[in-house]
């Protein structure tokens, strides 16, 4: 047990530093920081001094190096656009993109998980092939364009919710939160049904898919035979067995909602780290980028390692297929 | 001394003073707060004054710290903390500010002599973005408490019209919170400056969250007549569509960035009012013409050095199609690749013909290239108001030659570091002029790269006798020589082809109706100049 956890463990590190390599390369590829840092003015030697004090005359393999020793140590750097540091940024945006993904991850998870069931126990009702049909446009819509759409129609016409940033928001502590003040939860809910839409009807066809496979098996047919009640039936035997994978996936989503958070972001202006990265990108800001691939990186590790041990926790299977692995 | 502008800053001075006391004593009704809500693209970078050379974060640093000089919405000088500038009378390389009385700082303060110079030495030093617009002063001295002598390497008639960005700090409070130079990145540590100000300007700083918000309220304690605008929230949108949706939603007041594509539309919608003014700012094309072979070019020598290609290119162009499909109408067609605004601009360079293929193609074949020949033309898609469309109208005009464009576009900080490094060979620039004269345009994009000159001369332009006139300008103190000599260079520039001017961008600010705002060719709108029906 503790030699899978530590091998686990040291997996996740070496991924960690295989992200970091990789988007360090990759930043030579972005663009010049100086071309967009200094003002038409500047001539080639001012550049070229900037250059040196940023240490992009540096060996690559050398950045990184420096890269590397500092974040083990918790320092990212200075952003080159903002001039403040990296990891402070990324601290007081990532209140932002949390909240909007766990309630637009909320919302998806329960409406996905009604409208779920109610279109696999009203297989040919009417307004379950509107549904249907309605969740089809919502997956094949971009995100981008869904959120102008509501935009347009909650903010523009209806003038019911704001069209960009986070409304008021309250300090507690460390953590900026919006869910405390009327403005800020008014703010919240066109970002989070824009986010929340395409993890909804993954979530709703897949309960709907599980929910029809459990009711035809024989244990619902006994259950039914024995003369229980529909909703004891549905709710009491069906849906409990159809929660196990939907709850999985619903957990491994929570890492790509905050991952592709980015695109809600810059259509809305919400304030998270996701449109932080996008500007960082348009303007070079390595340190920024860095540390933002890094975070994302971590989210994603961490989120599989933590089911990769619960499955070894709960699943003895895995456990013995080690074992016999070994001889 | 004969320079012209500082007679009409003179005279613009005192029409100011007396407007500005018979409106005082007009309005003693006490003023009504007014917000603004202001939304644009980008935030400032920083808040430090001398930090990032970059027109948002001076168009927000404007409204918290003043300068010397100012620029009016015509392109003029205007006074600002210094009263009057003359050059010394006795020393030619001298230029003597007299600066404004009663000022403070938002700390209570007082503004004298010694701030300008601490000022002007903290512009020069290494970690500064602005330290090439001031490469030619040796140093500030104190004369009295409210005179300052700037000493210059050499004449520098012009030099006043590089001050119009040129922010004044107070000595005492960048003493006392460790901030006498600018941000420098080596370090790694943040400086008090990014998010904390003492400016003399007509707002102070509420509150600051980069990328959010920013607050400004009215200084009681300004100097200047108090405007209508007393609170303004800066708040940055990213993207177009949610920019003109929070106009049209009533969430802000006024929104810069307006699209291109939006205007007609806007300019129908009822409750929100459109201006467009032009901007100072020129779109061109350019191509290597002075190396003997070309990278991308399929003929294997180098055809932009023949001059009937080049003048085949112009007559290639249709800057009219341009304006009409591409921008919409929201542009000025050009013959030379600078505004009105700047001196030395004249409407016979400005005017410019129709295209003619069939001669282009003659010219072509005259050249050696019957076929044509094909080029990568590289182009930026992020930087400029439709960039990447001009060029794509552009590669389907010269199709109409023979020749075969490749459009290689690109982010702009891709491009801009190619233009520099010298690595294209066709591409598209814009070009915008912070000092209202040619020199500027001569400086970085015509004379041969030397030291700090032609920097931006992607065209390789190589021509010794056009360099010593454009080094002359710098010195030149006698204005109407110095003009003539301007004149001549630019017909020696459109005789050669080296810029390939296509329009001048024009600016539009979209606002809620009852608010009045005029286009600023800077793009940097002074809030205090806002007017409420």
């Amino acid at each position: 047990m503790i030699a899978y956890i530590l091998r686990r463990l040291a997996q996740s590190v070496l991924v960690m530093l295989v992200v970091a390599l990789v988007s360090f390369s990759l930043f030579r590829y972005v663009g010049d920081p100086v071309a967009t840092m200094m003002g038409q003015e500047a001539s080639v030697a001012d550049r070229e001094a900037l250059r040196e004090r940023l240490g992009l005359n540096d060996p690559v393999i050398v950045q990184f190096g420096t890269f590397i020793v500092r974040a083990a140590q918790g320092n990212f750097g200075v952003s080159y656009r903002l001039q403040q540091p990296v990891l402070e940024l990324i601290l007081s945006r990532l209140p932002a993109t949390l909240e909007l993904a766990l309630i637009s991850g909320g919302i998806a998870f329960v409406f996905g998980v009604a409208l779920g069931v109610y279109t696999a126990l009203n297989r040919r009702g009417w307004l379950s092939n509107v549904i249907m049909t309605t969740s089809l446009i919502g997956v094949s819509l971009p995100t981008f364009l869904i959120g102008v759409l509501l935009i347009w129609i909650f903010a523009v016409e209806l003038q019911w919710l704001p069209s960009f940033g986070r409304g008021e928001t309250v300090d507690i502590g460390p953590w900026r939160t919006g869910l405390l003040t009327a403005s800020g939860r008014a703010s919240l809910v066109l970002p989070a049904i824009t986010l929340g839409l395409y993890q909804m009807t993954l979530i709703m066809r897949l309960v709907r898919a599980e929910m029809l496979e459990v009711l035809r098996t024989d244990y619902i047919k006994f259950a039914r035979a024995r003369g229980l009640p529909n909703r004891m039936v549905n709710f009491g035997h069906a849906l409990k067995n159809t929660l196990v994978p939907v709850i999985t996936i619903t957990g491994l989503q929570l890492g790509s909602i905050i991952a592709f958070a980015i695109i809600t972001e810059t259509v809305f202006q919400w304030p998270g780290v996701g449109a932080l990265f996008i500007n960082s990108v348009q303007f070079v800001d390595v340190p920024v980028m860095a540390a933002y691939l890094m975070l994302i990186a971590l989210i994603f590790v961490l989120i599989n390692l933590i089911v990769d041990l619960l499955y070894y926790a709960v699943d003895p299977r895995l456990r013995v297929d080690r074992a016999g692995a070994r001889h | 001394m004969t320079l012209g502008f500082m007679r009409s800053g003179r005279l613009r001075r005192t029409t100011a003073a007396l407007l500005a006391s018979a409106a005082l004593a007009l309005t003693l009704v006490p003023a009504e707060a007014k917000t603004l809500r202001w939304a644009r693209v980008g935030d400032a970078l920083t808040l430090d004054p001398h930090s990032a050379n970059e027109g948002p974060t001076s168009t927000l640093l404007h409204h918290i710290y003043e300068t010397l000089v100012t620029r009016a919405n015509d392109g003029s000088l205007e006074p600002g903390l210094a009263t009057e500038w003359s050059i010394h009378p006795d020393d030619p390389s001298v230029w003597v500010f007299k600066l404004r009385e009663g000022v403070k700082f938002h700390d209570g303060a007082d503004f004298t002599a010694e701030d300008v110079v601490f000022s002007m030495e903290r512009v020069r030093k290494e970690s500064s973005d602005f330290k090439g617009l001031h490469s030619a002063v040796v140093g500030a001295e104190v004369v009295d408490n409210y005179t300052v002598h700037i000493k210059m390497s050499g004449p520098s008639p012009l030099y006043v019209q590089n001050l119009t960005n040129f922010f004044i700090m107070d000595k005492g409070w960048a003493e006392a919170n460790g901030v006498e130079t600018p941000q420098d990145f080596k370090a790694g540590e943040e400086k008090y400056t990014v998010r904390n100000t003492n400016g003399t300007g007509p707002y102070t700083l509420v509150s600051r969250d980069p990328e959010v918000r920013t607050v400004l309220a009215l200084n009681p304690n300004h100097w200047a007549q108090p405007p209508q605008v007393t609170e303004i929230i800066y708040t940055p949108i990213k993207e177009a569509a949610t920019r003109v949706a929070a106009l049209l939603s009533g969430e802000v007041d006024f929104v810069q960035d307006v699209p291109v594509q939006d205007i007609s539309r806007l300019e129908q919608t009822a409750g929100v009012k459109v201006t467009t003014g032009p901007e100072n700012r020129s779109i061109f094309f350019a191509y290597d013409m002075g190396s003997d072979t070309l990278k991308s070019v399929s003929t294997g020598d180098n055809p932009f050095k023949k001059a009937e290609v080049r003048e085949a290119f112009a007559l290639a162009l249709d800057r009219d199609a341009i304006m009409k499909v591409v921008m919409r109408g929201q542009s000025q067609p050009s013959g030379v690749a600078m505004p009105p605004f700047v001196n030395g601009w004249t409407e016979a360079l400005h005017a410019y013909g129709d295209p003619d293929y069939d001669k282009a193609k003659g010219l072509l074949a005259e050249a050696g290239y019957p076929d044509g020949f094909s080029v990568d033309f590289h182009c930026p898609n992020d930087r400029y108001l439709n960039d990447e469309a001009i060029c794509q109208a552009y590669v389907g005009m010269l199709g109409r030659i023979g020749v075969k464009a490749n459009l290689v576009s690109q982010s702009r900080t891709i491009h801009f570091p190619a233009i520099q490094n010298r690595e294209v060979d066709f591409y598209l620039l814009g070009w915008g002029v912070p000092t209202f004269d040619s020199a500027y345009v001569f400086d970085f994009l015509v004379h041969s790269q030397e030291d700090a000159r032609g920097g931006w001369n992607g065209s390789r332009y190589n021509n010794p006798e056009v360099d010593a006139m454009i080094k002359s300008l710098a010195t030149e103190t006698d204005l109407e020589k110095r003009n003539a000599t301007i004149a001549a260079i630019w017909d020696k520039v459109q005789a050669d082809r080296v810029l390939l001017a296509v329009h001048n961008q024009l600016l539009a600010y979209a606002v809620k109706d009852g608010i009045s705002l005029d286009v600023h060719p800077e793009n940097q709108p002074k809030m205090t100049t806002v007017t409420f029906d």
